[in-house]
């Protein structure tokens, strides 16, 4: 090969020096997060996230354990709402909806998508939560966070699964119609199994959307710190306690926020390790 | 399987299928049509341009706009030149199976997978107390931008791919050097790329409010300067209608403000890519 000339060795070293930025970005944020964390691991150790006394902060109590519950409890409700309707609505655009229908229902999907969830949260705030307050008080509970949740992350599932039905090849749904397969058939023989790295990608996106957001359900979730015994009760998440008490936390207190953040990444990071485990093969979060 | 069995099975996914439809409809018409209906009647030009007052129940957004255009402004200024550096080194410079090509693609995988609040905390931690910005629209832009980054690159990569393999072999043959085919070839081909990245970028940025509550403040006068706290439109939405008594229909004129200013955004990246891309994209 001949010698570069010198203006393109800067180049290349200028392009190093920028994707070697973005790197360092998520670098930078684990460094940060594990640092600023420190001090509540020195002065109460790994086990006081642990302990079942509670939240109390100013007795230097930072039981983590209802925070995390709720997080996975919202999570769970919404992703296992979410998943079922999202792919019934992808299957509603590809092979029920009437061919006028198919554009405006995928424009209104995309509708949802844009949606910011302070939108959402808000409207949960508005209409859900008295709503749900009616039936049972005080409204503002587990239920309504998955509900609003689910809504939120329901555009996510459902356009994947659209663009991975769309994927798959016309010749197989075109051999299930041949075999005489009706619509049952012709989507279990041929159209999920083509489409199910597609679906899996969308399942991993959404659980990811659910177990990170913040603002939706920091509005109509009722923030107490407790362990939620029915579907009624207020419940208060991670990601809600770190935006609700960021504002005012010193020393210990702060420290203990950046170690709920850090076990928010831990947990995203965990999911996408076992969903690559699964499926052999990496994933996209 | 008997015959029977199958054909109540079909029966039974028709009307799911159906039911889920009208459903996600359903949800649809009363969230747009509740914001609509209680927001329209807040919405004008005087909204638009006066300051908020008694704590945001009366007056308008005009600051908040200025403010949350600034932040934008910052975000840009810091990922576009980084991200499109760094799509360029990906897409033309690093090939495939190298090292540190897998490297920062991996990276931005797990960043796009961050929750906002985290990027909040970091900003907090990194730009407002390290660098000493404290609260201030450029802590609040560069966090931002930290969390922008990954789409812009995505976006702006695959614009260079969709460039044909003949220009670089065309530009090579006839001896220009790598800088000058970037320049004169690739760049003005990967143009719509970085467009439709930094549009989606502005839309996830607009629609952000998690990390910026605690790194571009809260305060709803007119910024006077990059270092001045300054409030963006979702957080102000977020502010009245959490802790504000009675700003209920200022939260609606501010929401649905935000709706239609995304609406516009995230229509016209989805018009450009189909236009120039030739592709569909996906906001997620």
């Amino acid at each position: 090969m001949c010698r570069r000339p010198a203006s393109d060795t800067l180049l290349v070293w200028v392009l190093r020096g920028c994707a070697a930025a973005a790197c360092a970005t998520l670098v930078l944020i684990g460094a940060f997060l594990v640092y600023e964390t420190l001090p509540v691991l020195r002065h109460e150790g790994l086990g006081v996230f642990f302990r079942s006394d509670g939240w109390v902060p100013s007795e230097h109590l930072y039981g983590l354990m209802p925070m995390l519950v709720g997080t996975l409890l919202v999570m769970a409700g919404a992703v296992l709402v979410a998943t079922p309707l999202g792919l019934l609505s992808a299957v509603f655009c590809h092979f029920y909806a009437p061919r006028r229908l198919v554009t405006p229902y995928r424009r209104l999907i995309e509708l949802l998508a844009g949606i910011p969830s302070v939108v959402y949260g808000f409207w949960g705030l508005m209409v859900l939560v008295p709503a749900i307050n009616n039936i049972r008080p005080p409204g503002a509970s587990l239920l309504a966070g998955i509900v609003v949740l689910t809504i939120m992350i329901l555009p996510t599932i459902a356009l994947m699964a659209d663009a991975s039905f769309a994927a798959v090849p016309r010749a197989s749904i075109a051999a299930a119609y041949a075999l005489g397969l009706d619509k049952v058939g012709l989507l279990r023989a041929a159209v999920f199994p083509a489409a199910k790295s597609g679906l899996f990608t969308g399942l991993i996106l959404e659980t990811g959307r659910a177990t990170g957001e913040t603002m939706a359900v920091i509005m109509v979730c009722g923030n107490i710190v407790q362990m939620p015994k029915s579907l009624f009760d207020p419940v208060r998440t991670l990601t809600a306690n770190i935006a609700l008490e960021m504002s005012f936390a010193m020393n210990d207190h702060r420290s203990a926020l950046f170690a709920s953040g850090l076990l928010l990444i831990i947990l995203i990071i965990a999911l996408v390790a076992v969903a690559e485990w699964i499926s052999r093969e990496p994933v996209h979060a | 399987m008997p015959k029977r069995d199958v054909r109540w099975l079909s029966g039974l996914l028709g009307v799911l299928v159906w039911g889920a439809a009208i459903v996600i409809t359903g949800v649809f018409i009363a969230l747009v049509g509740d914001l609509a209906w209680h927001g329209m009647p807040r919405l004008s030009w005087a909204f638009m341009t006066t300051a908020p007052s008694n704590a945001g129940r009366d007056g308008g957004i005009g600051p908040i706009l200025v403010s949350t255009l600034l932040i934008l402004l910052v975000c840009l200024a810091a990922c576009v030149p980084i991200g499109l550096g760094t799509a360029v080194f990906l897409a033309e410079f690093s090939p495939a199976a190298s090292v540190f090509g897998r490297l920062i693609r991996r990276s931005l995988d797990v960043l796009a997978g961050v929750p906002s609040i985290v990027f909040g905390l970091f900003g907090n931690a990194f730009f407002c107390q390290t660098l000493g910005l404290g609260f201030s629209i450029a802590s609040g832009g560069l966090t931002l931008a930290c969390m922008v980054l990954p789409i812009l690159i995505r976006s702006t990569e695959e614009g260079f791919r969709a460039v044909p393999n003949d220009y670089r072999l065309s530009s090579a043959a006839l001896g220009f050097t790598r800088g000058a085919t970037l320049r004169h070839l690739l760049l003005p081909a990967a143009v719509p790329g970085l467009i439709v990245g930094t549009v989606l970028g502005i839309g996830r940025a607009v629609a952000e409010t998690a990390a910026l509550i605690f790194t571009s403040g809260y305060a709803d006068r007119m910024p006077e300067s990059l270092l001045d706290s300054g409030r963006a439109l979702s957080l102000h939405i977020f502010d009245l209608s959490m802790n504000v008594a009675g700003g209920d229909a200022n939260a609606y004129g501010a929401s649905l403000t935000l709706v239609l200013l995304l609406l516009a955004i995230n229509g016209a990246a989805a018009w450009m890519a189909e236009r120039w891309l030739h592709r569909r994209i996906m906001i997620t």
